[in-house]
């Protein structure tokens, strides 16, 4: 079991806030169980960099733009900076260094790779975690803004470059890698 | 960030008492803009009232042939419902055009609902803004407010409303369900946003404590065309800048036998077209009659300094939808 001694408010105190402020909380993390004392303000993108040392997940905007942060909570992607770790007591989260299972990379991650979908980096972590989750939303029939209406309720939605496009919209790349993102992408979805 | 305390309620009864408990306490739902705003240091609560694990989180058809949508229910669910998308298009394909893939698996039914303006000047608590501090002055009105409202704004407030989910259901003619110390009561979604006037901080008719535990679609637009269009700055995850919601049924005639009009992004409400809505019923589906009906409506209109756009994409949009719901075989 882990415990937090860190504080975490923002506002930059430096004593612990009282226990009115405070929960315990238990999730697991890439498979692992962690029981945290925390305070109420952490969101999951701090929890996860500054407790739990997993940097993958990267704080870009830290409002919900540019997905930099996306990880996958029960197994749906969402913003890790908007979302306040005393409510995820009893979930399961998905962070990039959770998708290799020993030196195997993830499909996504060996896509990513070899269609050279990245410049700089910083935007990646959150757009593969997001393509994880795009692939399983499409697979569970969930449509997009890109799907057409004759389209059948609760089937597989096939991913064409315009789908992949629209899904992956809440990911931002400053360096325009955007070509080779939806390359990589589509190699892996079809 | 302010400390709060936290509860995570688990029943509808145990969340009503907390927030009457704490005064000025909020529900926390998705957080997809309570967190952001608290960040920004424009919500400042002291305590918090989880709603996650309320019963809410489910969509279900009520022996009257309406659709019952729990408040908890993920935007994303609720746009993938194969009910909603077979019977609702309008709400599924505005769920859908709105926010990220990301934040749609977060945000609520409830919380979208509730959600604040994304006027700059709101959001920034450097700024004077009626809305956040009451008296405090309106910086939008001579500033930047190219986004701004064209309808029913007022001298203290020209802020709009964000959401695209609730123009349709605005269209859909949808009910809120509330549940507050005073008991159950339900709201048309139409009326369930205020027009600003003298009292901008109030974006909503509920009462202080009172918590939203669903929306209800009715068995009489149900499976009835409708069509939801949202004209924005680039091709994806961008708030409206107009957006049209419209439900249109024809008698065997090619007469209007029922329509149902909502814009998006023009007021400090989700805008239900009425005066276009009562000339068009009963009368010839035309472009010439859309395009009368709409006149009409946005005859209303006060643009500002930037945002007279607005009148001009508003109306193109309407008569798009509603020539291509008249035009089945096209849809």
């Amino acid at each position: 079991m882990d415990s937090s001694p860190h504080d975490h408010g923002d506002d930059g105190a430096d004593s612990a806030p009282p226990a009115a402020y405070r929960s315990e909380v238990t999730l697991s993390v890439n498979g692992k169980p962690h029981t945290l004392l925390i305070d109420h303000r952490r969101v999951l993108l701090d929890l996860l960099r500054e407790d739990l040392d997993l940097t993958g997940a990267k704080k870009g905007c830290d409002h919900g733009q540019c997905g930099a942060c996306t990880v996958l909570v029960d197994g749906r992607r969402v913003n890790s900076c908007l979302q306040l770790a005393v409510s995820l007591d009893g979930c399961d989260v998905l962070t990039v260094e959770g998708l290799t299972e020993g030196d195997q990379l993830h499909p996504l991650q060996r896509a990513f790779l070899d269609r050279d979908a990245f410049q700089c980096g910083y935007c990646t972590p959150g757009q593969i975690c997001s393509a994880v989750g795009v692939l399983a939303e499409a697979a569970a029939g969930h449509p997009s803004h890109a799907t057409g209406p004759a389209t059948p309720p609760g089937r597989p939605v096939p991913l064409d470059a315009a789908e992949i496009r629209e899904r992956l919209s809440g990911n931002l790349c400053r360096c325009g890698a955007y070509p080779h993102i939806v390359e990589a992408v589509q190699d892996v979805a079809l | 960030m302010k400390p709060f305390g936290y509860l995570r309620a688990t029943t509808v009864q145990e969340a009503v008492q907390a927030l009457a408990a704490h005064p000025g306490a909020r529900c926390l739902g998705g957080g997809t803009n309570l967190v952001d705003l608290m960040k920004l240091g424009v919500e400042r609560p002291g305590f918090l009232v989880e709603v996650n694990r309320l019963p809410l989180d489910t969509v279900a058809e009520l022996a009257d042939g309406s659709l019952r949508v729990g408040a908890t229910v993920r935007n994303s669910d609720l746009a993938a419902h194969p009910l909603v998308r077979d019977r609702y298009p309008a709400l599924s394909q505005a769920l859908l055009a709105g926010a990220s893939g990301q934040l749609r698996n977060a945000a609520t039914t409830g919380g979208n609902l509730l959600q604040r303006t994304r006027c700059p000047y709101f959001q920034d608590v450097s700024k004077p803004c009626n809305k956040r501090v009451p008296g405090s002055g309106c910086g939008a009105r001579d500033g930047t407010h190219r986004d701004h409202a064209v309808l029913g704004h007022s001298d203290h407030c020209i802020a709009t409303h964000p959401s695209d989910m609730a123009v349709a259901l605005a269209a859909l003619d949808a009910r809120v369900e509330l549940y507050g110390t005073e008991g159950a009561r339900s709201v048309p979604v139409a009326e369930f946003h205020r027009l600003p006037g003298d009292r901008p901080e109030l974006d909503t008719v509920i009462r202080p404590g009172e918590l939203i535990t669903g929306v209800v679609l009715p068995a009489a637009t149900a499976s009835l065309p409708s069509a939801y269009r949202k004209a924005r700055d680039r091709a994806s995850y961008a708030f409206a800048l107009a957006s049209v919601a419209a439900v249109l049924h024809l008698s065997d005639d090619g007469t209007v036998a029922q329509v149902g009009l909502a814009f998006g992004a023009l007021a400090h409400r989700p805008w239900r077209a009425t005066r276009a809505e009562e000339a068009l019923r009963g009368g010839p589906a035309t472009p010439d009659a859309f395009a009368h009906a709409v006149d009409l409506e946005l005859r209303a209109a006060r643009p500002l300094r930037d945002n007279g756009y607005k009148v001009g994409l508003a109306r193109g949009l309407a008569l798009d939808v509603l020539t291509r719901l008249a035009t089945p075989a096209r849809t």
